[in-house]
């Protein structure tokens, strides 16, 4: 198990130099730089002597080859770079606001967890009861349901019409905020689990084995206690995993609706002006934390499942 | 003469096709198992084996359901059992082997808990002391190292150890009855001889029923010593092992035998076709109960 944890560990360096290449490469075709971007509003005539200043102050004039030089030893330092607009480390940008973030991706987790197995799980037992016909059309009704417009019925709804929570803002990280922004971002991978658990339980319920377990003379909770659950296990980490892996995607929207401090709005600000340091550091760290994942749910899959560990 | 152990009579189960329509499986199947007896039960995939030891196992999945008849188990007729009760008989009294051993055990769960299960649920006993138990039972079926072998998972075992595993898990609480459906089907030859040799000892060894369900002959006349051929949903013959192999009452039993290569008999007989039983096997809703051999061919225009 150590060997292989270990491997595993090992494996998520190659992928972010990678990564880390690729997102330079890309940015340095982009069109378009920060120094441009401050007079893009159409206000001001744009000025080539500040234009080239700024350029010049950022290395933006220098060869490619070597901004890449520089990059690439600043990485291997951990140094980030400065932000353009901020002229603060990109490095402290991110600590500041990837908290909120991650605050958020795990109580929308969390939150469709503790709502979505149980509800695929009771579904599956009693297939075709009311419960099952309710939370199926619940699940498709979840997943067809544009984020951004669910968010404001909620805003709408419960801090406007019925004042019970506050409809935006982090508010120094209390739970009451907390709340709606969860929620609105768990609902995709709720519904995502509900169907999944729902059909996983049908699947083994289906297998041989739970008929031996039948034959031995087990009741139906142990039955599903001792055999179902930790089948079903298996798939449903296999969707968190992935499932927390996008919702760092949809947390941009949710962000931007509910003026979450996080990372999210944070990467869509820095492109939108072309930030290039801010959006590379972004990046990278959200394909850091997305391989910390993968990798946390292979290490599950290895501990749940036997025949993982021998392949 | 002593009671019957298995006594089922007239059982007659179906397809439910809504509130009073069904399709008809078995039609007045009527046999009886002695206790300590080995049974035979054979005869084509779909002539209603399987769902005839479900039934006794309760273990009947909609829509499949027993519309007639009777199964008693020590007197006690098991379809109006509770729920309650017939788990207790299930796996403690009457035990049931599976057909294939690949995916009849819980592929993330040690062998050693699995057997385990069985003295935690009948036997009261704490999982300590159950899996010091299922150690025993490993070595009751002469599973080599069954200390080492109890902590493995099926994957790590071959299919003759897994059939193994299963027989240890159905005798771990002495039942009166095993129900072995096709057990070893699915093994190759050699091993198939093993595991045979052991289920006919501990059986014998400890005066446990058997009910042996297989399409094949040869296995069934090695271990058994009566034998019910079942065709089309009806038990169209019984009898005495020897008995029936010497002497084939019915139609379809004489294809069955027909159909079987016998080793030395081209030298005693000359060469001969193998006798096939042809048409594919008959429908029964519309099957009379006199004719329904007819539409097979080998025995057509005889008497």
């Amino acid at each position: 198990m150590l060997r292989f944890t270990l491997r595993r560990i090992f494996q998520i360096i190659p992928t972010v130099v990678v990564v880390a290449l690729l997102i330079f490469v890309i940015f340095s075709v982009v069109p378009g730089t920060f120094a441009a971007s401050l007079f893009a509003d159409g206000k001001r005539a744009a000025d080539p002597q500040m234009i080239a200043r700024l350029n010049e102050e950022f290395g933006l004039n220098k060869p490619l080859i070597e901004r890449f030089t520089t990059y690439v030893t600043d990485l291997a330092q951990f140094d980030l770079g400065t932000s353009f607009r901020t002229r603060q480390p990109v490095i402290d940008l991110i600590n500041d606001r990837m908290w909120a973030s991650l605050q958020l991706a795990i109580a929308a987790m969390v939150f469709a967890l503790v709502v979505g197995v149980p509800l695929g799980f009771l579904a599956a037992l009693r297939p075709g009861s009311v419960l099952d016909t309710v939370t199926m059309i619940g699940a498709v009704s979840g997943l067809s349901m544009p984020q951004f417009w669910l968010g404001l019925l909620m805003m709408y709804l419960f801090a406007l019409q019925l004042n019970w929570l506050p409809s935006f803002g982090y508010g120094d990280g209390s739970f009451r905020n907390l709340i709606l922004p969860a929620v609105t971002l768990g609902v995709t991978p709720l519904a995502l689990l509900a169907r999944t658990t729902r059909a996983g339980v049908l699947d083994v319920l289906n297998a041989d084995f739970i008929r031996t377990a039948h034959s031995k003379g087990m009741s139906e909770a142990k039955v599903v206690r001792w055999h179902v659950a930790r089948n079903v296990l298996v798939l449903i980490v296999t969707t968190v995993g992935l499932q927390f892996g996008s919702l760092i995607g949809q947390a941009v929207v949710i962000e931007k609706l509910f003026a979450w401090p996080g990372i999210g709005s944070l990467l869509v600000d820095s492109v939108a002006i072309r930030d290039i340091p801010v959006v590379q550091g972004t990046i990278l760290v959200i394909v850091l934390w997305f391989l910390v994942i993968n990798t946390a749910v292979d290490l599950i899959y290895a501990a749940i499942d036997p025949r993982i560990k021998q392949e | 003469m002593t009671a019957p152990l298995l006594d089922i009579r007239n059982l007659r189960l179906g397809v439910a096709l809504g509130r009073s329509v069904h399709h008809p499986l078995l039609k007045d199947v009527t046999f009886q198992i002695m206790p300590g007896e080995a049974y035979g039960l054979v005869g084509e995939s779909g002539s209603g084996k399987s769902i005839t030891s479900l039934a006794v196992m309760g273990l009947l999945k909609k829509p499949l359901a027993v519309f007639g008849g009777e199964i008693l188990f020590k007197g006690q007729n098991l379809l109006s059992l509770p729920k309650r009760e017939m788990r207790r008989l299930r796996g403690n009294r009457i035990a049931m082997i599976f057909q294939e051993p690949m995916t009849a055990l819980n592929p993330l769960s040690t062998v050693g808990r699995q057997i385990a299960e069985m003295f935690v649920l009948h036997q009261g006993k704490s999982w300590g002391e159950a899996e010091k138990l299922a150690v025993e039972a490993l070595g009751n079926v002469r599973v080599p190292n069954p200390d080492r072998r109890a902590k493995n998972y099926p994957h790590q075992m071959s299919g003759g150890l897994r059939q193994r595993v299963m027989i240890a898990m159905a005798l771990a609480c002495n039942p009166d009855l095993l129900i072995a459906d096709e057990p070893t089907t699915a093994l190759d030859v050699t091993v198939q001889a093993e595991v045979l040799r052991l289920i006919k000892e501990l059986c014998a060894a400890r005066g446990t029923a058997v009910l042996f369900i297989s399409h094949d002959l040869g296995v069934i006349a090695s271990i058994c010593q009566r034998v019910g051929v079942m065709y089309a949903g009806c038990l169209v013959e019984e009898n005495e092992t020897r008995a029936l192999f010497e002497n084939p009452r019915h139609a379809y039993t004489r294809g069955l035998l027909g159909a079987l290569p016998r080793l030395g008999s081209r030298s005693a007989h000359g060469r001969q076709r193998l006798v096939d039983i042809d048409s594919i096997i008959a429908d029964r809703s519309k099957l009379t109960e006199t004719r329904f051999i007819a539409p097979r061919g080998a025995e057509r225009g005889q008497p």
